[in-house]
This record gives structure tokens, C-alpha cells and sequence, in this order.
């Protein structure tokens, strides 16, 4: 008896440290790669960097032109994908809930989450580049990234929108309100916290997605002027230092404005979402 | 007048949430319009048997890069998975509150991290100590391991870590009523209870581990022959795209559309298997 019980002791601490290991090495792991990147990359990141034009490939000067198409193919892409995403969000929540069309349609959303950015830059490159002759552009890769983050901003929305309660609905159509009222005045506004929440993580993947980006707007690191200019963004100009061995000192910098950007990000979102859950308790 | 308006807007409505219908639909014709002529020309089985990728030569073989993409998602599954589960098991069972709020925003963080971003701390740091610990080259199917169970991570332990909350209370109460200790129930209620939820984790990080690109190309060694360790570069599907797209023409264009065919069929098997998997236990 007392050996069985010794027993269960021993492998409940075991079990505990197996725990207690696997949190420690994820935290080790995220904390190894953010630090070795700040550490090796800041040093290197300063004001001209940010704003000065890249001479021979990048191997010196700055990394202005890549934010401008970053910051170019999230306003695209976003402004394409965001209206899209909410207006079906609003209709798989608000019209029609059931029903083959619905079913569809959700399928489609969850296949389309689930299609690696490589298939989306395969797609982009022979329907938008080629067939709809955009070429290598802000378009075709805006379009691209639209389309890549279209679920996220789907499925959060409805998770937004699904907890707006349903007295606010009530109150509006009691009042005499339309059912578009009832949603354009009522639940969009106490869903826009989620909604803006999805916005920004889509954001977060936009800056960090390579392979689609590389096949649809190309890799010119030239400031892009119009949206049928092709363009590189920062993860892209991080592949191309980091694998054609152009400098390995331009490509930390890079990758650490990269990490930051996604810091900055990820803490917005959070806020947002902290005063979301805190209103809604309220 | 306000029901003509009401009516146009529903229609908008209803054609953007159609949006995502059309834009799978196109998708996968265009895949398999420039993809599926070259595997009918040369035969499916040449495809998924060949083990000779020479795109010049009329050798389209992609078993090299079917096995690398299978046995660098194995790796990862086989490091990130014990690692996922146990984080996950942890935030749900047993972490203090102050512990939860910094591990919490550190796998975000790590969910938000850019692939090419792990892929070049791979090439800078993980490739020469796999070189210095092991010998070879370095550039492996472990560093690819390794990369992508980090990556995986994140999604693993926030579907795993939703399911264990799941668990209805009174599974836990009424074991540890019983007398079992805290690791017993865990282990024998919890998990159990939480056995789809996890599976689903697992499946839909197999499906990120196949699909991802860049982080893979930069560690891997992009050789396209069969490995005989797991110290030997490989290719992975993806990787055979993203390598060979920027300058392929004619037959090679479309084989490397017949890699994104058998892309895509590997991953709508893994969604199907995701819709298979019982939603609750004894479903």
C-alpha cells in the first residue's frame, strides 16, 4: 500500500515537471529567438535606416521602399477584404443562420483558412498576374492577401457580432427600426471592438506572409507608384538579404522591425479586446 | 422607398458572403487547369511515384518532395506535440493566474511572429549548431523539425487548451471526489474527455506544418532526392514551388502547378479528416 502510494506521489511530481519543462522550453524557445533577433538586429536600426533608399540589393543604406509596399499592400488588402469579410459576417449572422447556402459558404470560409499561402500565390500568379494581366503589382499581390485573410476577418466578425446581446436587437426593432437599421446603428456599433480586433490581427499577417507576396507583386525595390507597380515587402526583402547572403547585418535590422511591428500589433489588439471583455461585463 | 434600399442591401450581403465560395471555386480551377494537363500527359503515378525531379529532362517526380513535406510535419508533430499538449494541459489545469498572463501573450507572440522571420533564425543559429552538434551540413530535416514544431505550437495549444476547458466540471469534481490525485484525473478524465478537441489541434497543425513555406525553404537544404536521415536536407512541396516558380516555363511551370494539385489534396484530406473527428466523446 505505502509502496503503491509512493508511487503515485512520485509520478504525479514527475508528471508536474514534464508540465512546468514543456512551459518553460516554449517560453525559452519564444524568448532565445526574440532576443537573439533585438539583440543582433537594433543595433542596426536607426532613422536612416527606416527612410533611406537601399543601394546594391540592400547590402547597404535603408529599407524605405519595402515599408511603403508593406504599408501599401495592407491598406489594399484590407480595404478590399475588411467590408467583404464584415458584410458576410453579417449576413451568415444577422439574415440567414441555416440552410445548403449557409452550410456552403462555411465550408468554403473554413477551406479557404486552411489553404497554405503557397496555393494562394500559385493562384495569384495564374489568375491575377497572368490571366487577368496585372502582372507582378500591388493589385495582384493586395488581391492575393485580401483573399488569404478574408476567414479572419469573417470568423471574427461573427464572433463579435454573435455577442452583441440580443435585447440590443429587441430594444431597436421594438422602436420601429428596419432590420438593416436594427444592424447599422445598433450591433455594428457594439461589435466594432471584435470586428477592428480581426482588422488588426489580418494586419499581423499580412506584414508577415512571404510566399504569396514573392509570386503576386514581385520583389522591385523600387518605391511602387501606382497599384500596377510591382513591389517588395519587408518579409520579402528579409527572405531575399537572408537567402542570396546580401547581408546578413541589413537582414537582422529588418527581421527586428519585423518582430516590433508585430509586438506593436499584437499589444493593440489586446487592448482592444481587454476593453471589449470589460464593457461587455459592464 | 426604404424597402428598395433594404432589398439592394441584403443582395450585397449575400454576394459578399458568396465572395469566399467564388474565390475556393477559382482557386481551384486555376490550380487545375495549368496543373492537371501535365499529370494527365505524363500519368498521376509518374507524379506521385517518380523519385526523379528533373523538370528539364521530362522527370517530374515529386515522391521525394511528398516524402520530405511528410517527414519534416512528422518531426515537428513528433517535438511540438508533447510540448503543445503539455502547455496546454498547464494553462487549463494547474498555472497560477500570474503565470498564465505572461505565458498567454508569449504564444501570441509567437503566433504572430512572420514564417521567414523563424526561418532566418533558423539559417543563422539552429542550421550551424545542428552542423556543429551532429555533423552534415546542417541544413536538415531535424532544423526543419524544429522550426516548424515552434511554429505549430501556438495553434496546438490554443484549440488544445479550449477543448481541456471544455471538460464539464463535475468530470473533474467526481474523480478527485474519488480519491485520484490531481495527475490522475488529468490523465484519466480530462484528457480522455478532451481526446477530440486535441486531435482536432493536432490534425490542424499538421495541416500548417505541410503548408508552410519560407521558414522550411531556409533550413531545409532544398535537395530534391530521397533522405536516408534525418540529418539530410529535403524538399518539401511547398518549397519545390516557391524555389522553381520564379523562372520555370512551359511543362516545368505546369508540373510545379501539379505540386500545388498534390498540395491541395494532401490538405483537403486533412480538413475532411478535421470535419471526421466526433465532436464530443461517445458521439
Amino acid at each position: 500500500m505505502e509502496r503503491v502510494r509512493s508511487a503515485v506521489y512520485l509520478e504525479e511530481k514527475i508528471a508536474r515537471g514534464f508540465l512546468w519543462a514543456s512551459v518553460l522550453v516554449t517560453l525559452g524557445a519564444m524568448l532565445a529567438i526574440v532576443f537573439h533577433i533585438l539583440e543582433q538586429g537594433l543595433v542596426h536600426v536607426n532613422w536612416t535606416f527606416l527612410t533611406d533608399e537601399p543601394r546594391f540589393m540592400g547590402k547597404e543604406g535603408g529599407i524605405f521602399p519595402t515599408i511603403v509596399s508593406t504599408v501599401y499592400l495592407i491598406l489594399l488588402s484590407l480595404a478590399i477584404a475588411t467590408p467583404i469579410g464584415i458584410m458576410a459576417a453579417i449576413q451568415l449572422t444577422e439574415y440567414t443562420q441555416k440552410g445548403p447556402l449557409v452550410k456552403t459558404i462555411r465550408f468554403a470560409t473554413e477551406t479557404l483558412a486552411g489553404i497554405p499561402s503557397i496555393i494562394f500565390g500559385l493562384f495569384g500568379f495564374a489568375f491575377l498576374v497572368l490571366f487577368m494581366g496585372f502582372s507582378w503589382s500591388l493589385l495582384s499581390g493586395g488581391l492575393t492577401l485580401a483573399f488569404m485573410v478574408l476567414p479572419t476577418i469573417v470568423r471574427t466578425s461573427e464572433e463579435a457580432i454573435k455577442s452583441v446581446p440580443l435585447s440590443y436587437r429587441e430594444g431597436s426593432m421594438a422602436l420601429g427600426a428596419t432590420k438593416w437599421q436594427t444592424v447599422w446603428k445598433i450591433v455594428l456599433p457594439s461589435a466594432l471592438p471584435g470586428i477592428v480586433t480581426g482588422v488588426i490581427l489580418s494586419i499581423g499577417r499580412v506584414v508577415g506572409e512571404t510566399a504569396a507576396v514573392i509570386l503576386t507583386a514581385g520583389s522591385s525595390l523600387n518605391i511602387p507608384t501606382s497599384v500596377m507597380d510591382p513591389a517588395r515587402s519587408m518579409s520579402v526583402h528579409l527572405y531575399i538579404l537572408a537567402m542570396e547572403g546580401i547581408s546578413m547585418e541589413k537582414a537582422y535590422a529588418t527581421a527586428a522591425v519585423l518582430i516590433i511591428l508585430i509586438f506593436i500589433i499584437n499589444t493593440i489588439a489586446n487592448r482592444i479586446m481587454r476593453k471589449m471583455s470589460s464593457n461587455l461585463a459592464a | 422607398m426604404r424597402k428598395i434600399h433594404e432589398t439592394i442591401i441584403e443582395k450585397l450581403l449575400l454576394f459578399s458572403a458568396v465572395v469566399a465560395v467564388l474565390v475556393v471555386a477559382l482557386i481551384t480551377y486555376f490550380i487545375f487547369a495549368d496543373g492537371l494537363p501535365v499529370m494527365q500527359k505524363y500519368g498521376i503515378a509518374h507524379f506521385i511515384t517518380g523519385s526523379d525531379w528533373h523538370p528539364l529532362d521530362k522527370q517530374f517526380g515529386l515522391l521525394p518532395m511528398i516524402a520530405g513535406s511528410f517527414l519534416v510535419t512528422l518531426g515537428a508533430l513528433v517535438i511540438g506535440v508533447p510540448l503543445s499538449v503539455g502547455c496546454a494541459i498547464f494553462l487549463a489545469e494547474i498555472a497560477p493566474k500570474q503565470v498564465t498572463r505572461i505565458i498567454r501573450p508569449a504564444i501570441e507572440l509567437l503566433a504572430g511572429i512572420p514564417s521567414v522571420v523563424y526561418g532566418f533564425y533558423g539559417l543563422v543559429i539552429l542550421v550551424p549548431l545542428i552542423r556543429e552538434l551532429f555533423g552534415g551540413r546542417g541544413f536538415s530535416i531535424l532544423g526543419g523539425s524544429v522550426v516548424l514544431a515552434i511554429m505549430i505550437l501556438p495553434t496546438v495549444v490554443n484549440i488544445s487548451e479550449d477543448a481541456i476547458r471544455a471538460v464539464p466540471r463535475e468530470y473533474k469534481e467526481g474523480s478527485l471526489a474519488l480519491g485520484a490525485t490531481h495527475w490522475q484525473t488529468i490523465k484519466k478524465v480530462i484528457v480522455p474527455s478532451a481526446r477530440s478537441g486535441i486531435l482536432t489541434a493536432i490534425v490542424l497543425g499538421m495541416g500548417r506544418a505541410i503548408g508552410e513555406t519560407m521558414a522550411v525553404i531556409m533550413v531545409v537544404g532544398n535537395v530534391a532526392t530521397l533522405p536516408e536521415s534525418i540529418l539530410d536536407p529535403i524538399r518539401t512541396l511547398t518549397g519545390n514551388i516557391a524555389i522553381e516558380m520564379g523562372y520555370a516555363a512551359g511543362e516545368h511551370s505546369q508540373a510545379l502547378f501539379a505540386t500545388g494539385i498534390v498540395l491541395f489534396a494532401i490538405i483537403m484530406i486533412l480538413n475532411f479528416m478535421v470535419t471526421l473527428v466526433p465532436k464530443r466523446v461517445g458521439e
